[in-house]
């Protein structure tokens, strides 16, 4: 039998990490739960997250958003700050799971599970987003790319935890996009994925561009020669379809159930091609 | 360990493993066997229950984590022997085929219209994509879950 510790705060928490060092972790439970009923894994000690209050809420000021990792993917979407200022992390969510699995499952838990195909990264990866780790002997600070190692893995170290998630403001007129094809609209885990960020000029030409890929590669992939191919240029369709081949170069999917790398990579071009409609009118 | 909730309206103590499933809980220990399992893995909606009134799945919950919380199961949602409207909704309208779904169905429904009582067609439609239906009646399902949020919002009125 699995002991389930649930401590109701911070001080509850680090004395139960302290005594049980090898305890596995969890919030919503939409992923730790399944493999471990799938034989996966099978933890001596349990502890839930979801009863400690300081990990949840969404917190702004001048400089942009502090997610609490307790927030569930629900509370996120439904946060008018998080509509407003992180649109493109929004559509991701939109995308996750389904009703039930975003009103169980949480950021942080997206994050730790550390998914290539976990659609709240791209977003994040776009958007430069810091994580905050907290153990009981104080806090650290690391971007999220640094925080992925790889997949299923993270920089946590034991006895930390992914407390809150930080992200600056985009510039103003920003366009932000994210879309996912999966084989289904809905409970759809990411064939591939791609999320943008992209500021323009009055002219129309790009001033700033960053993207991330999903599920096409052992994580977020960012590609730095399709965000310097379009720096300078507009957001058309000649010009996005000359940074597709260079995205398809790059990425680095597998074949598995759900698709073949051919038709990964091919599909990780093509999702470029989008902001040609999205990405062509921001405020001007 | 010891666990305190209100199940359909009543106080219950129990003593329960901190890592039973909690559909194994309510189905194998305690006869609630209108709660369905599935897929196990939180893909097909067939356990659904109300948590605090939300629903959530039963096969991604832990015993440990329902204590003092108020749990509705398909068993607990009529009153005084009449039938929720989204209950009687799915009848009239003919919303129910093999019948697998329909608990799951009715309290994801119940949720829908407890947080948005004028849902769309589509927003219901949104609201009941974490449940399958293999019999693939969703168009009555949809019909139901209407009818049950006009009659609930006539039913305010009158």
């Amino acid at each position: 039998m699995t002991q389930v510790l649930i401590p109701t705060s911070l001080p509850e928490l680090w004395s139960a990490l302290r005594e049980q060092p090898s305890a596995h972790l969890y919030a919503g439970g939409t992923d730790l739960l399944v493999k471990r009923r799938a034989g996966l894994l099978d933890p001596a000690i349990l502890i839930h997250l979801g009863r400690i209050d300081a990990l949840r809420g969404v917190t702004a000021d001048d400089d942009g958003l502090r997610l609490g990792a307790g927030c569930t993917h629900r509370e996120l979407l439904e946060d008018a700050q998080v509509r407003a200022v992180l649109p493109v992390l929004t559509q991701a969510l939109q995308t996750l799971g389904s009703p039930p699995i975003r009103a169980m499952g949480t950021l942080g838990g997206n994050l730790c599970t550390a998914s290539p195909a976990g659609d709240t990264l791209p977003p994040l990866y776009v958007l430069d987003a810091e994580v905050e780790l907290w153990s009981a002997g104080g806090e650290r600070r690391l971007l999220l790319r640094d925080f992925i190692l790889g997949p299923g893995r993270t920089a946590l170290q034991s006895g930390e935890i992914l407390a809150a998630v930080r992200v600056r403001r985009a510039p103003h007129g920003s366009v932000q996009h994210f879309e996912k094809v999966g084989l289904r609209n809905a409970l759809a885990c990411s064939l591939v994925s791609l999320a943008a960020l992209v500021q323009t000029n009055p002219a129309g030409r790009v001033k700033h561009a960053a993207f991330a890929w999903g599920s096409v590669g052992p994580t977020v992939i960012r590609v730095p020669e399709v965000e310097r191919h379009l720096i300078g240029q507009p957001l058309s369709l000649s010009v996005l379809s000359e940074a597709a081949v260079l995205a398809r170069r790059a990425v680095a999917p597998i074949d598995d159930l759900r698709a073949d790398a051919d038709y990964r990579r091919q599909v990780a071009g093509n999702l470029l091609l989008r902001l040609a409609e999205t990405g062509s009118a921001p405020e001007r | 360990m010891k666990i305190h909730l209100i199940l359909n309206g009543t106080p219950r103590e129990m003593k329960v493993a901190p890592d039973r499933r909690v559909v194994d809980l309510l189905r194998e220990d305690l006869g609630l066997t209108g709660v369905k399992e599935g897929c196990g893995s939180g893909e097909c909606g067939t356990c659904t229950i109300l948590v605090d009134g939300e629903a959530r799945l039963s096969c991604l919950l832990l015993a440990a984590q329902l204590d003092g919380c108020r749990l509705t199961t398909i068993e607990g949602l009529a009153q005084d022997g009449r039938l929720h409207p989204v209950q009687q909704a799915f009848i009239d309208q003919g919303a129910v085929q093999c019948g697998y779904c329909t608990p799951g169905m009715i309290l994801a429904a119940v949720d829908l219209l407890n947080r948005q009582p004028h849902p769309t067609r589509e927003a219901i439609r949104v609201a009941l994509s974490g449940n399958l239906c293999r019999c693939t009646g969703y168009q009555m399902i949809v019909d139901a879950v209407e009818t049950a949020a006009r009659r609930m919002r006539e039913g305010e009125d009158a």
